[in-house]
């Protein structure tokens, strides 16, 4: 597994980027890592969403799926379209340090 | 099949009952072949209380709702049955009123079918043979789904039938998911992630779905998109049982929280789940239920001796996927380890590779399957050479290869 280090963050990652240890997130990364991905300043409406989903991930294990974030986060799904502009739930999984959603395969 | 290990461990004191709304026991894997014709719908039935030990008590009756604090199962009508233990087994369900529009008479079971259960799959079966061509949308709402590969393996059948029909040049078939790809875990994208092109099979990821337009026949996404289909074969959003939600045990969906590893769920102690009832984040496959039953008759013993609960469920799944054209794969994971390359020593059938595609015995009776056989056998050309060749492949192979590919879970 590869190891980055950004601005004095040091985390593992997977082949595609993201980390492979939710404890290696952190605030400070994620407006990092935004930059990285082309959303330039992180507002309060983006950081709502993401810290719900990594309360969320803490007790369910997996990291919440646009749905869920919609029926329990109360976020509205085409609103997190317009914040993390194609790919939502991998944007905001990447930048909250947790797996992006998967099949099986 | 816990039942079952449970009255076999003759544990003292112990009465089983096990209450279902009714006596048929699906073989749930089965539906994606009703489809295509291969499987009749009577071949995938059976009598649930035949599968049970006689000393268990089998109860035909509807549950309304568990009360856990009076012990209590409420069932329709005024009767009631107390309980020390609780196991919930109640599965996952497709839930196409969750998405606007899907139910609208104008689409569905018209235009628009699921296939996850036996009349939406039997419905499918006369809607194919009926369908003379055009855009075909093979879709997934959001995950957890049952079985997940089997949509992306409907994709696959689908490009063999109208392939067999030699109609599979007038059919745009494009796999719909809101997941980034098809393959989604590193291993399967570089193994098959050229499987879709090779089959002419269209992507559209990343679709969060809004909902159905019945007057445009489109299906929706969030963020704009809207796509066209003359069939729409959807895997409706999956949640656990009414009664379940009803009870307030369940989570947003309708899966009961429980320890990924103990089954016993989070919030009461006497009641455990098991299957895809549960939340636990593996898939929800048969051969998940059938690798946990184990730990859960150890656990459920412990703690009616009022010990520690000592067996520990490690996410372990596996899966056979049907590729079409007569090929499987194989694919096995658990919690912590990706699906992995190399063979599997399956009994029996001899190792099977893994993430790799081996050719299988085509299922019994498979009308399509069969005429290919017996043409490929007569000499006759089939649709395309790669056809013939996988088709003797299997054919080679069916002394050794005895399990059959749909018995994936």
């Amino acid at each position: 597994m590869p190891i980055n280090t950004i601005d004095g963050h040091t985390f593992t990652v997977n082949d595609e980027g993201f980390l492979t240890d939710r404890a290696g997130g952190s605030e400070d990364l994620a407006a990092i890592l935004a930059d990285l991905i082309g959303i330039d300043d992180l507002t309060e409406q983006h950081w709502a969403p993401l810290r719900f989903m990594r309360t969320d991930s803490a007790t369910t294990g997996v990291t919440p799926t646009l749905r869920r974030m919609q029926t329990v986060g109360g976020f509205d799904i085409k609103e997190l379209f317009l914040l993390f502009p194609g790919k939502p739930a991998k944007k905001l999984a990447y930048l909250a340090g947790l797996p992006k959603p998967v099949g099986c395969v | 099949m816990l039942a079952n290990k449970l009255a076999k461990a003759n544990l003292p004191d112990l009465t089983i009952t096990v209450v279902d709304q009714n006596d048929d026991h699906h073989y749930q894997p089965g539906y994606l072949f009703i489809p295509f014709g291969t499987y009749r719908p009577e071949q995938v039935v059976r009598s649930r209380a035949a599968q049970l030990s006689k000393q268990v008590t089998f109860l035909r009756q509807t549950i309304e709702r568990v009360d856990p604090d009076g012990r209590q199962v409420h069932l329709a009508g005024e009767s009631a049955l107390a309980y020390d233990w609780l196991v919930i087994a109640s599965g996952a369900a497709p839930r196409p009123d969750q998405t606007p529009g899907l139910m609208d008479e104008r689409v569905w079971r018209r235009s628009a079918f699921d296939f996850y259960t036996l009349d939406g799959a039997e419905a499918l079966h006369a809607a194919l043979a009926n369908f003379e061509g055009g855009r075909l949308l093979v879709h997934i709402s959001e995950m957890p789904i049952k079985c997940p590969v089997a949509p992306l393996e409907f994709a696959f059948l689908a490009d063999d039938y109208f392939r067999g029909r030699r109609m599979r040049h007038k059919v745009d078939i494009t796999y719909v998911t809101p997941l980034d790809g098809a393959f989604t875990k590193p291993v399967a994208s570089a193994r098959l992630g050229n499987l879709l092109e090779e089959k002419s099979i269209r992507l559209a990821s990343d679709f969060a779905v809004a909902g159905v337009d019945p007057q445009a026949s489109t299906l929706e996404s969030y963020d704009g998109r809207h796509l066209p289909f003359d069939l729409l074969v959807t895997v409706p959003v999956n949640m656990g049982a009414q009664f379940v939600i009803d009870s307030g045990l369940g989570d947003d969906l309708g899966f009961v929280p429980v320890d990924k590893h103990t089954l016993q769920s989070v919030a009461h102690e006497r009641i455990f789940a098991i299957g895809d009832a549960t939340n636990v984040p593996t898939s929800k496959a048969g051969a998940v239920a059938h690798f946990e039953v184990d730990h859960l008759v150890r656990n459920l013993t412990a703690a009616m001796a009022g010990q520690p609960l000592p067996s520990s469920y490690d996410g372990h799944a596996n899966c056979f996927v049907e590729a079409g054209r007569g090929k499987a794969l194989l694919l096995d994971f658990n919690y912590d380890t990706e699906p992995l390359t190399g063979l599997f020593p399956a009994p029996v059938v001899g190792p099977m590779k893994l993430l790799g595609s081996f050719a299988h015995q085509p299922p019994r009776q498979a009308g399509l399957r069969e005429d290919l056989l017996e043409r490929a056998a007569a000499g006759e050309a089939a649709a395309g050479a790669e056809r013939d060749v996988d088709v003797r492949q299997g054919a080679g192979h069916s002394q050794e290869v005895r399990s059959h590919a749909h018995q994936h879970y």
